[in-house]
């Protein structure tokens, strides 16, 4: 008796959490996005930092390009190669539309990241990235605008460290305005996906 | 008489132990062995498939070149919060009759200090060192820093 009455329970939860399912099934139906729409969450992008020929940029050298906003540093050997990896397969699927796209690479780790090092590094993931660098203070406030999060980690000297840093990526339309996030586990799919959307819509909200 | 035999005892206590029974290295295979290479000498990441075709785990436990001065076991992690990092690991188990995958965004061979200019289509060899002391010679092919990994 008490038997079948938890069944009844068990099944009435699993007729709920079904139909919770379809109905999240149905929103995703009508959102376009297979990316984290962070519309209206995220301000717009804005910075002052030196780029990698060593000139002085800001936000407002990128509109008219959708850009994608990653943190990382290049003595990182694993998970930031195989992020800039997988968004130039991204930028090829893309094919000519790429040229309106810039994968905007800011260094976490400005002490051994100079617009040289930048310059190396980026070029030979992509010709459409950019790496950015600047003063600790002016990067930190980047990283804090988007919540992300970067820390130093104790190393075996002063020129050998690792650094955490957040791993997702930002995307902002040509007119800068945050629209989407990305994280790593987001497969190159979604991410053509979602930017030839971006790019077929103008890029403007 | 009775010396030969003494001799003979000496002889096989002197014997590696390595050499009487098969050691871990023996059992354990290793594909896909491939290097990302980054430019101006920055760390780079080499990864590989290891599968232990043995009846006993087998313990990766370090590694190292001629080609690099440096040779790290690390692990990438990624926790809640989507904050990525690096940690030095001191093993690697590759279960009997199972595999352990070295692979981007988990665990890899940290490369540091390169002898020498290395290039795209070259190829390294990183000895990896197993617990029991047995070592697995490996060639890794060196790739260029936008390779895509391969499925
Ligand atoms: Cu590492």
């Amino acid at each position: 008796m008490k038997c079948s009455r938890l069944l009844r329970l068990v099944i009435l939860s699993f007729a709920v959490a079904a139909s919770a399912l379809l109905a999240a099934c149905n929103k995703d139906a009508q959102q376009p996005w297979q990316l984290t729409d962070i519309s209206g969450h995220m301000p717009d992008l804005a910075f002052r930092l030196t780029d990698d020929h060593g000139q002085t940029v800001t936000a407002a050298d990128y509109r008219g390009k959708i850009t994608l906003l990653y943190f990382g540093y290049t003595h990182c050997p694993d998970v930031c190669p195989l992020t800039l990896a997988h968004l130039h397969v991204v930028m090829q699927r893309l094919g000519k539309l790429a040229d309106h796209v810039r994968i905007l690479f800011v260094t976490v780790d400005p002490a051994r990241d100079t617009p040289a090092v930048l310059h190396d590094y980026v070029n030979a993931f992509d010709p459409r990235a950019v790496g950015l660098t600047g003063a600790p203070a002016d990067i930190e406030a980047l990283t804090k605008r988007y919540r992300a999060a970067f820390t130093r980690e104790p190393g075996k000297s002063d020129d050998s460290y690792d650094v955490s840093h957040s791993s997702g990526i930002y995307i902002f339309d040509a007119s800068g305005k945050a629209r989407l996030l990305a994280t790593p586990a987001d497969g190159q799919d979604k991410l053509t996906h979602d930017l030839q959307l971006l790019l077929s819509s103008g890029g403007a909200p | 008489m009775k010396m030969q035999y003494l001799s003979v005892l000496l002889l096989m206590s002197l014997l590696p132990v390595a050499n009487l029974q098969a050691s871990q290295a023996d059992h354990v295979t290793a594909t896909h062995a491939w290097i990302r290479l980054l430019p101006a000498n920055l760390p780079a990441s080499g990864y590989v498939m290891l599968q232990n075709m043995g009846t006993s785990t087998a313990v990766l436990v370090s590694a190292h070149s001629t080609t690099y001065a440096s040779v790290m076991l690390h692990e990438s992690t990624t926790g809640s919060g989507g904050m990525s990092s690096m940690n030095a690991v001191g093993k690697l188990a590759i279960p009997a009759q199972g595999k352990a995958e070295l692979a981007p965004a988990g665990y890899h061979l940290m490369l540091e200090h390169a002898s020498h200019m290395i290039k795209a289509g070259d190829t390294v060899g990183i000895t990896l060192d197993f617990a029991d002391g047995s070592q697995l010679p490996v060639q890794f092919l060196v790739r260029p820093a936008n390779a895509a990994d391969p499925n």
